[in-house]
C-alpha cells in the first residue's frame, strides 16, 4: 500500500533539472505562470502560443512525452465541450464561419477557456509529473499551507489508493451479480454501496492512524527531508513565470 | 463543476480566492474543536471518500451523468469546519495533481463547492433535526434533504457567479432553470447516496458521525458479573471563546473582499475591453445581468468602478457571512441547551 | 516499582459493545510475559490502553509508575512500544528507512542520532539490507520484522506485540523468536500461539471474556488441559509441553 498505483500514473521518476527542482519553487513557477495565462487578455493570439512553447520547452527537459500528456489532459473535457457550445449559444452578433452563424462573443469565450484551461491543466500536469505528491505537499507545507491542511492532504492521499482499490472490488462484486448503473433506481445500490466503503476504508485508516500515534505522532509530519531551496534553484523555477511575463509584455508592446 | 482556469474574470477569480483563503481560515479555526487525536484522520479520509465518490457517476437524465458534491456529506460525518477542510483539500489536491480545476479558480471551486455546499448542506441538516425527534431517522431525512438542497443551491450560485463575472455572456434566465434543473436531479442522488452513507456509518460506528452526536449516551459499564461500574465523574469540558475568532474571520474577509476586489478591477476584464475595442458595446448590450442589482459585478448607482465592485464584494461576503452566522448560531443555542439539559438531568 | 501496572480496566467501544470488564495484571521489569486469549477476548482493546490510544471507561494504567492519560501521552508512547499485528498498517512510509525513522523523528531526534537509531534497529531485527527498499516490496516475515524495528527505534521500555506469529511461515516465526529472544526489554506478546508462548515468555495470562482468568509460569499454564479448552485455547495436535507429564 502507500504510494502505489493511484499515484503511480500521475508521477514520472526522472532526473530532470526539472524532477530535481525543490517542490516550493516548481508550485509558485506554476501558480505564477497560470495567473499571467489567466490575465492576458484573450484576443493577444500570439501570446498563447508563446506560453505552449514554454510548457513544451519544460516537458521537453523534464523528459515528459506528448501522449502521458495527452492522456491526462481528458480532465479538461467538460469545459472543452462547454467551450464548443459557446459559439452556438451566446447571443450578440454573428460570423459565418464555415457557413455556420456562430457568435463573435462566443467564439473568443470560447477560445479564451479553451486556452487559458488547457495551458493551466498542463502546467499543472507538468508539476505532477515531475514531483512526488509527498513531496509536493512538503512544498506546500513551506508555503505555509497550514498544517491540518497538509495533515488532511497526507492522509488523503494515502487512502485514496484503499478505497480506489476497494472500490474497483466492490464495483467488480456488484457487476458479477450483473448490475449496470443505467437509471435513477440503481442509485439505492451505489449508495449502499458508498456507506460500506466509508466504513471499510476508515476502519484500514484508523488502524494505521494508532500505529502512528504510537509513535507519537502528534499531527505534523516530522520533516526529515531536507527540501530548502537555494537562490539558484528559485532563479531556475522563476524562468518559467519571469519568461511569460516577458511574452505578455511584448504583446502588449 | 470543476472550474478550469479562464472561465472566469480575474476580478472574480480573485475575491473568489480571498473568500476561500477567509473561509479556509475561519475554519482552521473552528475545526480544533471538531477534531480530536482519534478523529483526524477521519478527516483526511472524508476527503479522500469524497474525491472517490466524485468518480461514481450516476446517470440523470438521457446521455448527462452527475456526480456527488460531497459537502453535506463531509459537514454531517466531520462537522462543518472541517468539511470545509477537507472539501478545499480536495480540491487543491485535484487541482495540483490531477489539473481537475484550474489553480487560478480554486477560490471559485472552494467557494462553490465547499463553503457553499457546506453551509447549505449544515444549516438545512440542523434545521431538520431540530425539529425531528432525535433518532436515527431524522438523522436520514436531515441527511437526504441536506444533500438534496445544496446541490442545486451551488449550482444557482455558480450560475449567478457566471453571470456576475464569467468569461462569455450567457441567458441568465435560461442557464439558471436549466441548471437548477439539471442539478435538482443530481441532488435527490446525491441525498440517497448521503442519506445512505450516513446510515450506514451511524449504524456500525455511530461514534464517526458528528452530526448524530446528540444521539450519543453516556456508556454504561458493567464488571464481569455484571454489576455496574460507577461512573467516573465527568471531566469538566473546557469552554473555548470563538466569538473572537468569528468577528476576526469576518473582519479579514471583508477587508479581503473589499480592497482585493478594489485593486483586481482596475483592469478591466477581458469581455468588457472586447466589447470597448470592437465597437460592440454600442450594439449589443455588454452584459445580460445589468439589471441585477450586483450586476457587472458592481454596484449600481455607484459610479466609481473600483468602488463598486469592492462594495459588490462585501455585500457578497456579508450575505454569504450572514448565511453562515445564522447556522452556527443555530448549532451554538443547541449545544448550549443540550449542556443545560445534560446538567439538570445530572442534578436531578 | 512494576514496569507496567492496569488495575480495573473496563471499556466500553462508542457502539456500546463492552470489551473489557475489570483488567488486573503487572509486569515486573525485564519479564517477558504472553497475554493468551481466543479471538475477541479483549487482547487489542487491551494493549490499545497501554500507551493511551484508548481511554479507560473504567480503571487506570500505570507504565513505570506514570498513570497514562492525555497529558503525559508523548512520554508514554516513547516508554511503550506497540507492534500492530498487521505489519501493513504499521508501514506507511515510501521506504523501509524512512519508515523506521518516524518514531524516533516525532520524539525530536534528527542527524547522526537518527541515523545511528535506524541502523541499530534495523540491524537487530536483521533488516539493514532493505534499508532503502519499499515496504510493500518486502516478504510479510520481513515486513513484521521492519515493524518491530520501527518500534525498537524509539528505544522503548516495554515492547507490546499483538499477535506477532500471526501469518508467519515457520522459518520467519523462528527468525522472529530469535529476535525477541534477544532484546533486553520488557515483553508483553499477546498471542494465541501457544508454543510460541512457551518458546519465548516465562510467564503468561489468560484473558478471556474480558478479564485476566489464570496468570502463573507458562509451562504450568500450558499444562492445564482443563483451563486452556475452557477459553477456547488449544495446543497444537502432538505438541506436548516439556516438563508436564
Ligand atoms: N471498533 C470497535 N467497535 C466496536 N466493537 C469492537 C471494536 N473493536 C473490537 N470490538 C469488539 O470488542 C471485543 C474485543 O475485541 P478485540 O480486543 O479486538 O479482541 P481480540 O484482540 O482479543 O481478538 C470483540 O467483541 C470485538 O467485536
Ligand atoms: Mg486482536
Amino acid at each position: 500500500m502507500g504510494a502505489g498505483h493511484a499515484h503511480g500514473r500521475l508521477y514520472r521518476a526522472g532526473d530532470s533539472i526539472v524532477h530535481r527542482l525543490p517542490p516550493q519553487c516548481k508550485l509558485v513557477a506554476v501558480v505564477a505562470f497560470t495567473l499571467v495565462v489567466v490575465a492576458t487578455d484573450r484576443e493577444r493570439f500570439p501570446a498563447f502560443a508563446g506560453y505552449a512553447a514554454l510548457l513544451i520547452v519544460v516537458a521537453a527537459v523534464a523528459g515528459i512525452r506528448p501522449p502521458f500528456i495527452l492522456r491526462r489532459m481528458t480532465v479538461e473535457l467538460p469545459f472543452v465541450l462547454f467551450a464548443v457550445a459557446l459559439p452556438f449559444l451566446s447571443p450578440g452578433p454573428r460570423v459565418e464561419v464555415l457557413g455556420v452563424w456562430l457568435s463573435v462573443d462566443g467564439l473568443l469565450a470560447g477560445w479564451n477557456i479553451l486556452a487559458k484551461a488547457t495551458l493551466g491543466v498542463v502546467a499543472s500536469i507538468l508539476l505532477a509529473a515531475t514531483t512526488e505528491p509527498r513531496i509536493l505537499l512538503l512544498g506546500a507545507a513551506r508555503l505555509r499551507l497550514p498544517q491540518l491542511m497538509v495533515q488532511i492532504a497526507m492522509f488523503m492521499l494515502r487512502y485514496a489508493d484503499v478505497i480506489v482499490e476497494e472500490m474497483r472490488r466492490m464495483k467488480v462484486a456488484r457487476e458479477s451479480r450483473a448490475f449496470a448503473a443505467r437509471n435513477l433506481k440503481q442509485v439505492p445500490v451505489i449508495a449502499r454501496s458508498a456507506g460500506a466503503l466509508f466504513i471499510r476504508s476508515y476502519e484500514r485508516g484508523e488502524r494505521v492512524h494508532l500505529a502512528m500515534l504510537s509513535r507519537g505522532y502528534t499531527g505534523t509530519f516530522p520533516v526529515i527531508d531536507d527540501i530548502s531551496a537555494s537562490r539558484w534553484q528559485w532563479g531556475i523555477a522563476g524562468t518559467l513565470p519571469l519568461t511569460a511575463l516577458a511574452i505578455l509584455a511584448g504583446s502588449l508592446l | 463543476m470543476h472550474v478550469p482556469d479562464g472561465f472566469f474574470t480575474v476580478p472574480v477569480s480573485v475575491s473568489a480566492a480571498a473568500v476561500a483563503v477567509a473561509g479556509v481560515t475561519v475554519c482552521l479555526r473552528g475545526a480544533r474543536k471538531e477534531l480530536d487525536d482519534r478523529t483526524a484522520p477521519m478527516a483526511g479520509l472524508v476527503a479522500a471518500f469524497v474525491f472517490a465518490v466524485q468518480m461514481l457517476n450516476f446517470p440523470v437524465a438521457v446521455g448527462t451523468s452527475g456526480h456527488l458534491l460531497g459537502g453535506a456529506l463531509a459537514a454531517i460525518l466531520v462537522g462543518p469546519y472541517t468539511g470545509v477542510l477537507c472539501i478545499a483539500v480536495v480540491l487543491l489536491v485535484q487541482a495540483l495533481f490531477f489539473a481537475d480545476g484550474g489553480l487560478t479558480a480554486l477560490g471559485v471551486n472552494i467557494g462553490l463547492l465547499g463553503i457553499v455546499t457546506v453551509l447549505v448542506g449544515y444549516g438545512v441538516f440542523r434545521l431538520v433535526t431540530r425539529f425531528a425527534p432525535r433518532s436515527r431517522a431524522a438523522i436520514g431525512i436531515g441527511s437526504f434533504t441536506a444533500a438534496l438542497i445544496s446541490v442545486p443551491v451551488s449550482a444557482l450560485v455558480f450560475t449567478l457567479l457566471y453571470a456576475v463575472g464569467g468569461t462569455s455572456s450567457i441567458e441568465i434566465g435560461t442557464v439558471a432553470t436549466a441548471m437548477v434543473g439539471v442539478h435538482t436531479l443530481i441532488g435527490i442522488g446525491e441525498g440517497l447516496i448521503t442519506m445512505v452513507a450516513v446510515s450506514t456509518v451511524l449504524a456500525v460506528r455511530p461514534d464517526l458521525v458528528y452530526g448524530a452526536r446528540a444521539l450519543a449516551r453516556p456508556l454504561l459499564l458493567r464488571r464481569a458479573d455484571g454489576s455496574p461500574i460507577p461512573a467516573d465523574a465527568e471531566r469538566a469540558e473546557p469552554r473555548r471563546r470563538t466569538r473572537p475568532v468569528l468577528i476576526g474571520g469576518v473582519v479579514i474577509t471583508l477587508l479581503l473582499a473589499g480592497v482585493v476586489g478594489f485593486y483586481a478591477s482596475s483592469s478591466p476584464d477581458g469581455l468588457e475591453r472586447v466589447a470597448a475595442d470592437t465597437g460592440f458595446d454600442t450594439q449589443a448590450k455588454p452584459h445580460d445581468l445589468a439589471d441585477s442589482p450586483l450586476g457587472d459585478y458592481g454596484v449600481k448607482g455607484v459610479e466609481n468602478e473600483r468602488i463598486s465592485v469592492g462594495l459588490a464584494g462585501v455585500i457578497g461576503v456579508t450575505i454569504t457571512l450572514l448565511a453562515g452566522g445564522g447556522v452556527a448560531w443555530a448549532a451554538r443555542r443547541r449545544t448550549e441547551h443540550r449542556r443545560r439539559a445534560g446538567r439538570s438531568a445530572a442534578d436531578a | 516499582m512494576n514496569a507496567l501496572r492496569v488495575s480495573g480496566l473496563a471499556y466500553a467501544y462508542p457502539d456500546g459493545t463492552q470489551a473489557l470488564f475489570g483488567v488486573d495484571l503487572s509486569l515486573e521489569r525485564g519479564e517477558r510475559v504472553a497475554l493468551l486469549g481466543p479471538n475477541g477476548a479483549g487482547k487489542t482493546t487491551l494493549v490499545l490502553h497501554l500507551n493511551g490510544i484508548l481511554t479507560p471507561g473504567a480503571g487506570q494504567v500505570h507504565v513505570g509508575g506514570l498513570e497514562v492519560g492525555p497529558a503525559r501521552l508523548r512520554e508514554i508512547r516513547r516508554r511503550v512500544g506497540l507492534v500492530f499485528q498487521d505489519p501493513d498498517d504499521q508501514l506507511f512510509m515510501p521506504t523501509v528507512r524512512e519508515d523506521v525513522a518516524f518514531g524516533p523523528a516525532n520524539l525530536g531526534l534528527r542527524g547522526s542520532e537518527l541515523e545511528r537509531r535506524v541502523k541499530v534497529a534495523l540491524a537487530k531485527v536483521g533488516m539493514a539490507h532493505a534499508a532503502d527498499r519499499p515496504p510493500h516490496h518486502l516478504s510479510f516475515g520481513q515486513r513484521r520484522r521492519v515493524a518491530v524495528a520501527t518500534v525498537l527505534a524509539m528505544e522503548p521500555e516495554i515492547l507490546v506485540l499483538d499477535e506477532p506469529s500471526s501469518n508467519l511461515d515457520p522459518a520467519s516465526r523462528r527468525e522472529l523468536s530469535e529476535i525477541l529472544k534477544n532484546l533486553d526489554v520488557t515483553v508483553l506478546m499477546v498471542t494465541h500461539d501457544l508454543p510460541y508462548a512457551l518458546e519465548i515468555c516465562e510467564r503468561s495470562l489468560i484473558l478471556s471474556g474480558g478479564v485476566v482468568v489464570a496468570d502463573g509460569p507458562t509451562p504450568e499454564i500450558l499444562a492445564d488441559g482443563e483451563l486452556l479448552t475452557r477459553h477456547r485455547l488449544e495446543l497444537p495436535y502432538g505438541f506436548a509441553v516439556p516438563g508436564a507429564q
